[in-house]
């Protein structure tokens, strides 16, 4: 299985240039956008080029089913991020690993740190909504677990834009005190923000049982495992421009564990 | 011109001797020649789905033979019920919503105009549960149509011609339309879908003749949205007080909570009142959400002209297992403790079979149709449904045999009644559920734990059911088991013949007072469309119904999801890996009479 997907990428290149099959979210900043200036837009040129293959975009909005609606609609094989255990996907080896933030005015006292802050039921907090049946974001179960339900303001993922741009707005405007965001779409809002906002780590509380940070890796199509590979020895080999990408997107990270050293199976196919 | 103008008078006769007909006359109008059309989804306001014609028996029923077919051309989950009005018989597929009308005059009933509306092809990534529509409505001459773009649309039955269009709703914030809309009193009664992402549940009249938004009812909110004012009597304590929609909620969550109206609409012209269930509480975890949040997975009557909420009940109070409320209500006068009762029949997802009193919304009895471990009774004094703790899903735990499985012991199936046999034909699922471990999930660059939930086949090992129910004795008259859940609608018929569908594609006809199998057709997809019956213009009866397997309990064949993937379709695919095996996809209608 393994060589007729390699053979049928070799097999393109010789008809026409070859071709990197990406699908972005036109409107996700700042991991992506229609007009390419997401990081997740320059991973997937540099990605391309390492490969020496042109950069297809197929633009389709992130949303429930979207493997199924785009790698399993043959309009692409690739999505540049993804969490490592997402198991939709084959992985390469994560390139990342971020948390949670709490964002907050740059003028407020002293930010939120730990869902023990006695603050925490007082504030008007938003928090964002997947809106997937029964499940929930980490933070926002958290924030429950803690008692803060009345202050709590959720930010559902479908609507006008990215919820981070949304809940920037808020906090500018005085309608929150503070928002909890997944690290990535955090840092580029708040540096936008003239009014100035603070971006803080936040710790999982005690004892909590759902996973407070993901790593992040490229998603390939399942049966292309001599593509997942290529990226994946392309991620290594610009390993030092990925770093630099991420810091100049603002990206809050964490310590890589053992999953990004350890080599990739090769071939493997789940 | 003619001929639309006979029909037209015929039609009209008809709608209005069916709105001024209450479900106690159902049985005796079976000989009314004007009485042969199906002109609303469930055949009547009253949501009987009984139809008075007799020409097809019990005896004769095993002869039955497919007169015409004709194939929609899309291959989507065909939920709609046809509507026949006169010589004509109006349809719609699931998305992109086409309608048709065949002329039922001519051999092999052609077309006679085709509708097709453009909506937005965004609607498609939006919709939770596959692309349905449950059906058209009409009336004086008017097609209503929902599309999955939130648009409803009115086109003349005659021609086809577009009259006015509406749009209600916004698809980018996640807001469907799928339901049947109703007109009562030159009112079009249309709801929204979308509880899952944060949509706030309404129920919208539109003027029938202009489009023109006459009202607008939340389901959650201050009184004045929701339509709540001094007519409003709800039977229980817990529904009495100011803004229950806002303070049963946590800060400011009833402004993303969910109770959609996306169910069937039943009316009661004595009474004056309009019923519609509610949907889920939405989008938030229930750990987030602490409270009844109202008015979702409940029941609210309302008066047509206004809008104003007369009572309501909630079936499953913070609905914890995404049970929804919105099953249909069927309106029928029971004879209850020596006094007849004018009662609304509605079996639940979460497992009861409800008699609720019609006139003020109390629950005269409430009976497990299907076994239940989520709670353990309703309590008819307080009117309060009982959950079982341990059953409640809690973030990281594993909590198994949870019964019934999120669908619920049935979903939007819709049921029928005989007023000859007094039963209830219900079609439902026999589903279990396992919320297990979580997943890692990622929706819009954002990580998540998703609740892994495992659907399986409940006791007995099979995973559908059709019951006969007599609410009176409170118990089942007799139920057949069926391997796959019984997604179709159900037809009573003046025969003493019921018919339902299977998802392998059998159309089946059973004996209405034992349950006996009469006679049956493969069709080439699997049904979960609405049957229906009707008089021809050579005044035999038919009997119709769409195949075109698909919805929630169908996805794993219309939209191709993957069988290895036992947590796609909200871990419905888990129970359903083998309906590949069995049918495929395609929308046709199947159109059948005696020779």
């Amino acid at each position: 299985m393994a060589w007729a997907a390699a053979i049928a990428v070799t097999a393109d290149a010789t008809a026409a240039p070859r071709q990197l099959r990406v699908c972005a979210e036109p409107d996700s900043m700042p991991l992506s956008n229609a007009r390419g200036a997401g990081f997740e837009n320059r991973m997937a040129e540099l990605i391309a080029g390492e490969l020496g293959a042109e950069l297809a975009y197929a633009w389709q909005p992130q949303r429930r089913g979207f493997v199924r609606k785009t790698i399993g609609a043959d309009l692409c094989d690739v999505w540049i991020g993804v969490p490592v255990g997402f198991d939709r996907l084959l992985t390469t080896r994560p390139y990342y690993r971020s948390g949670y933030v709490v964002v907050t005015r740059a003028d407020a006292e002293e930010p939120l740190r730990s869902f023990a802050d006695p603050r925490l039921a007082a504030l008007r907090i938003g928090v964002q909504l997947v809106g997937n049946d029964l499940a929930a974001t980490p933070p926002g179960l958290a924030l429950a677990r803690a008692g803060a339900v009345d202050g709590v303001v959720g930010y559902p993922v479908y609507g006008d834009g990215p919820t981070a741009e949304r809940m920037s707005a808020d906090l500018a405007a005085d309608r929150l005190d503070a928002a909890i965001l997944w690290g990535p779409q955090a840092g580029w809002f708040a540096r936008r923000d003239a009014a100035g906002l603070a971006v803080t780590t936040l710790r999982a509380p005690d004892g909590f049982d759902l996973p407070f940070d993901f790593a992040i890796a490229v998603g390939v199509r399942q049966s292309m495992p001599a593509l997942r590979d290529e990226i994946d020895s392309a991620l290594q080999r610009r390993a030092r421009e990925v770093r630099a990408l991420l810091d100049a997107y603002g990206i809050p990270q964490l310590e890589l564990g053992a999953e990004a050293r350890a080599p990739a199976p090769a071939g493997e196919s789940r | 011109m003619k001929v639309h103008g006979r029909a037209h008078s015929i039609v009209a006769a008809c709608f209005i001797a069916v709105l001024l007909q209450s479900p106690r006359e159902a049985g005796a109008a079976a000989n009314d020649a004007v009485s042969g059309d199906w002109p609303t989804s469930a055949h009547d306001p009253q949501g009987t789905r009984y139809s008075p014609l007799d020409q097809v028996g019990t005896r004769n029923v095993g002869s039955l033979k497919l007169a015409f077919s004709f194939t929609t051309g899309v291959d989507r989950g065909h939920e709609a019920a046809p509507l026949v009005i006169g010589d004509t018989m109006y349809l719609v597929t699931p998305f992109p919503n086409h309608v048709y009308a065949l002329d039922l005059t001519k051999p092999s009933a052609p077309v006679k105009w085709k509708f097709d509306p453009k909506p937005d092809i965004g609607a498609q990534g939006v919709a939770c549960c596959d692309v349905v529509n449950r059906g058209v409505g009409y009336a004086d001459g008017r097609i209503f149509v929902n599309t999955l773009d939130t648009q409803t649309i009115a086109l003349d039955a005659a021609s086809g011609r577009e009259l006015w269009r509406v749009k209600l709703g916004d698809i980018s914030r996640g807001e469907t339309i799928t339901m049947a809309p109703l007109v009562v009193k030159g009112k079009v009664l249309v709801g929204n879908s979308g509880g899952e992402l944060g949509v706030r549940g309404w129920l919208t009249a539109l003027d029938a003749a202009t489009g023109r938004i006459a009202w607008r009812a939340w389901s959650t909110g201050p009184d004045k949205d929701v339509l709540i004012g001094a007519s409003f009597k709800p039977f229980y304590a817990q529904d009495r007080g100011t803004d229950l929609g806002m303070s049963t909620w946590p800060g400011t969550a009833w402004k993303i909570g969910g109770g959609n109206v996306w169910g069937f609409l039943s009316y009661d012209p004595e009474l004056d009142l309009v019923f519609y269930g509610t949907g889920n509480p939405g989008p938030w975890n229930p750990e987030q959400r602490p409270g009844a949040n109202k008015w979702t997975s409940g029941i609210f009557a309302r008066r047509p002209d206004t809008g104003e909420a007369v009572w309501y009940y909630q079936w499953s109070p913070h609905d914890l297992h995404d049970y929804d409320g919105v099953n249909e209500n069927v309106l029928v006068d029971l004879a209850i403790g020596g006094q007849t009762r004018r009662v609304i029949l509605h079996p639940d997802r979460n497992g009861y079979l409800y008699v609720v009193d019609r006139t003020n919304g109390q629950v005269l009895s409430a009976d497990p149709f299907v076994p239940v471990t989520t709670s353990t009774r309703v309590d008819l004094q307080t009117g309060a449904l009982v959950y079982n703790p341990a059953k409640d899903p809690r973030g990281g735990e594993t909590v198994r045999n949870v019964c019934p499985a999120s669908p619920g012991g049935k979903d939007w199936q819709p049921a029928a009644w005989s007023p000859r046999t007094r039963l209830l034909y219900i079609p439902h699922q026999n589903l279990c559920q396992d919320a297990e471990t979580y997943q890692v999930s990622y929706i819009a660059g954002t990580p998540y734990v998703g609740v892994d939930m495992k659907i399986s086949p409940g006791a007995g090992g099979h995973r559908g059911e059709f019951t006969a129910w007599d609410p009176v004795a409170r118990k089942k008259a007799w139920a057949l088991k069926e391997s796959f859940p019984v997604w179709s609608g159900a037809l009573a018929t003046a025969g003493d013949v019921v018919f339902y569908g299977t998802m392998e594609g059998w159309f089946k006809a059973v004996d209405a007072k034992t349950g006996a199998l009469l006679w049956q057709f493969k069709t080439g997809s699997g049904i979960i469309g609405q049957p229906i019956s009707y008089l021809g213009p050579d005044g035999k009866q038919y009997i119709a119904v769409l195949s075109g397997v698909g919805g929630w309990a169908g996805a794993i064949v219309s939209t191709g999801l993957d069988a290895r993937d036992p947590l796609a379709g909200g871990g419905f695919v888990n129970a359903m890996k083998d309906l590949p095996l069995q049918t495929a996809k395609g929308g046709t209608l199947h159109v059948f009479a005696l020779p």
